[in-house]
């Protein structure tokens, strides 16, 4: 297994700028998680560490030596796809033999075999060896896609965003598997994703990539905790984080359009701010210090998000277990002034 | 004002059934989603209630009129797609204006109606546009639009929020509840997705390979589901369902674990008889001090919270809630309960849910 480094990599298209100035690292063994909205040149920066994409500045670096100059084949990288590619006229056996047919490779038969056994018990597909892949599940197909990747020992895997063509459930066992999958056998992976839970989930460490650049970088619970732009806060953590525009009063925030004012904790805050709360912050309580009226309930059976209109911004509340709120009823609720978010009229994080 | 009955809807190509014989009353206002994973007959049954597909068996009314045998444009119905299918060549204004041209309505009328329902989705800006420079969630919004404007009894919607992202999803999964609970249009949903369900409906119709697994409010499905599917299915992650045997007062669990039988159940499961103990990841709490005893197969952050997933015995592998500081090495071993009001029980052959005595 290798560590991966980008060194200020810029892609351009034509007129436009795929990447600017993007650079990371990632540590050998580490599930390595690229997060960022559809466009924002997730898969554009596995393509060239691949080098499927050549860059226009910068370098790649495994192990601390420059890979530009290798062709994809010669990186030893294992690529992931979202669309299985997996090729529908041969069995899975051959489907996970063939990367060690090739002729480059030359490996014997006998440790072929040894190795697609490995590979099939790892991923528990020992009993669709013999089954063609046009006969698989979608949970299968792309079990065996990434078995295919596995049997090829690469120094870096490179997914992308290889669990979105599934339903729901399925993405919610696979996450388990996959996160599991790469602890016990310490492989280095970089993974992409629109999916904010699939990054929480899966990481050892998040960079965040918007617009082409990387916006922050950092664990999950950085990430979460401490997010460095309105960007980040929003992207991660469901449901969304509000947030509102607010004024400094008497030391306090105050949110337009409402009576709500909170404690800024330490330094002082501008004149106007933007404040970040998270729904699981805000908690219906009979004493409560707010008022508000319930406009929206969604119940999700583990907890319910509560719509709440107060003064006239709406908050999203997350309480425990089912609610007996009704839409109408005016509820009372506090705010936990210790986790929340200031930011400036730039959109970045204030420490106050 | 619509109701809609379904006696005995059925659906099948050939000899294979897409939809067995359903039964479905939805009364007038109710937001009702057909919840299921791909090819559970969920669309198929959506697609009959709107007549663009026929019935093999069973009838189906509206507002108490038989409408099995009458075509998609006599229903008085609008069809919300995935994909919008608006019109790439009109603009939004023509895309939303199309269906009462269409109905040859006069243009006082069009316009008076076309403006209600731009107002009402906030989509002015929007008018002079053409589909094809809008993002998802616009898109979204004029195909709702499109549909509202011909103020139809019931709105069919078959998976509108599939091809968006997931913050987007979630802001117009709350849009659309709230304009129906405003508008209290009776709604037929379509989703895979359990959480939209959930979040979504006044009752959710659970189905799988054809069949309906259940039918239910939120709490009902979620709380007392009627089998080992729904109990998986709904939640995320599923209920947490492993088998045992029972002896006497107690469940014997994978693991050397042992499990003593909740008040209320003794009576309904035998000793000897194999039974699957139900319990959701925020009823198990980690306790070392607890009844039952794992390995730590992983564990995650998931934001405000964290998940431990813990391995009983080889194949069972179960998830607990916990708080975000909650974090163990990958096989250490740990300890646990389980909320007894809270567990379940199901026959492991016929997999239906038991009852308390």
């Amino acid at each position: 297994m290798s560590n991966v480094t980008l060194k200020h990599i810029t892609k351009r298209f034509r007129a436009v700028t795929a990447l600017k100035d993007v650079s990371f690292h990632v540590e050998d063994g580490e599930f390595f998680v690229l997060l960022g909205p559809t466009g924002a040149g997730k898969t554009t920066t596995l393509r060239v560490i691949a080098g499927l994409e050549k860059q226009d500045e910068g370098n790649v670096e495994f192990d601390g030596a420059p890979v530009d100059s290798f062709t994809p084949a010669d990186r030893d990288v294992a690529f992931v796809f979202q669309q299985y590619s997996l090729y529908p006229t041969m069995s899975v056996y051959d489907n996970l033999a063939f990367p060690l047919r090739s002729p480059i490779r030359k490996t014997p038969e006998e440790v072929i075999r040894k190795k697609v056994y490995e590979a099939a018990e790892i991923l528990r597909i020992q009993h669709l060896l013999e089954r063609k892949t046009a006969r698989l599940s979608g949970g299968e197909m792309q079990r065996v896609s990434i078995g295919r990747a596995i049997v090829r020992e690469p120094r870096v895997f490179l997914m992308d965003e290889p669990l979105s063509n599934l339903d729901a459930k399925l993405r919610e066992a696979l996450r388990v598997e996959l996160k599991h999958l790469q602890k016990t056998l310490g492989k280095t992976i970089i993974y992409v994703t629109h999916d904010q839970i699939e990054a929480l989930t899966m990481a050892d460490r998040i960079a965040v990539l918007n617009e082409g650049q990387i916006v922050q970088e950092g664990l999950p619970d950085d990430i979460y905790d401490r997010p460095a732009t309105t960007f980040v806060a929003q992207l991660v953590g469901t449901p969304r984080i509000n947030l509102f525009e607010a004024e400094r009063r008497d030391g306090k925030a105050a949110i337009k359009q409402s009576a709500i004012t909170v404690e800024a904790q330490q330094q002082k805050l501008p004149e106007t701010l933007l404040l970040g709360i998270r729904p699981e912050d805000i908690r219906p309580a009979a004493d409560g210090e707010f008022a508000g009226q319930v406009v929206l309930k969604e119940p999700l059976g583990v907890e319910t998000v509560l719509h709440i209109k107060s003064g006239e911004q709406t908050l999203l509340s997350l309480v425990p277990g089912m609610s007996d709120a009704r839409i109408g009823d005016t509820v009372k609720f506090n705010i936990n002034s210790r986790k929340l978010h200031f930011f400036d009229m730039k959109r970045k994080r204030l420490n106050v | 004002m619509a109701t809609i009955e379904l006696k005995q809807v059925e659906k099948k190509f050939g000899d294979a059934y897409a939809v067995k014989p359903m039964d479905l009353t939805i009364k007038d206002g109710e937001f009702i989603v057909l919840l299921g994973p791909s090819g559970c007959g969920k669309t198929t049954t959506l697609r009959m209630i709107s007549g663009l597909e026929t019935v093999t068996a069973g009838q189906i009314f509206l507002n108490d009129k038989n409408v099995t045998w009458r075509h998609p444009s006599e229903r008085d119905i609008a069809f919300v797609f995935q994909f919008y299918a608006l019109y790439p060549h009109l603009n939004v204004r023509d895309n939303i204006a199309f269906p009462l041209q269409a109905q040859h309505e006069s243009q006082r009328v069009i316009q008076q109606r076309v403006r209600e329902v731009v107002d009402l989705l906030r989509i002015e800006h929007l008018l002079n546009k053409r589909p094809g420079g809008l993002s998802g969630g616009d898109k979204q919004r004029v195909a709702l639009a499109r549909a509202l404007v011909r103020r139809p009894a019931a709105f069919l919607m078959d998976e509108p929020l599939g091809a968006l992202d997931a913050d987007l999803r979630e802001t117009m999964r709350a849009e659309i509840r709230a304009l129906q609970l405003r508008l209290n249009v009776t709604t037929v949903y379509v989703t895979h997705d359990q959480i939209e369900a959930m979040a979504m409906g006044d009752r959710i119709v659970v189905m799988n390979t054809a069949v309906v697994q259940q039918i239910g409010t939120p709490t009902e499905v979620y709380y007392n589901p009627a089998n080992l599917f729904v109990a998986k299915f709904i939640g995320s992650p599923g209920m947490n369902l492993v088998q045992g045997n029972c002896a006497e007062g107690v469940i014997h669990l994978p693991g050397g674990n042992q499990y003593p039988l909740p008040d209320g159940w003794k009576n309904s499961i035998a000793r000897g008889e194999k039974v699957i103990i139900g319990f959701r990841p925020e009823s198990a709490h980690v306790n070392p001090n607890g009844a039952l005893k794992g390995e730590v197969y992983a564990s995650d952050m998931h934001g405000s919270y964290a998940m431990l997933h813990v391995n009983m015995d080889g194949d069972n592998v179960v998830h607990l809630r916990a708080d975000r500081e909650t974090r163990y090495p990958i096989g250490s071993s740990i300890r646990f309960d389980i909320d007894a009001a809270m567990a379940r029980f199901f026959n492991p052959q016929n997999e239906l849910a038991l009852r308390k005595n």
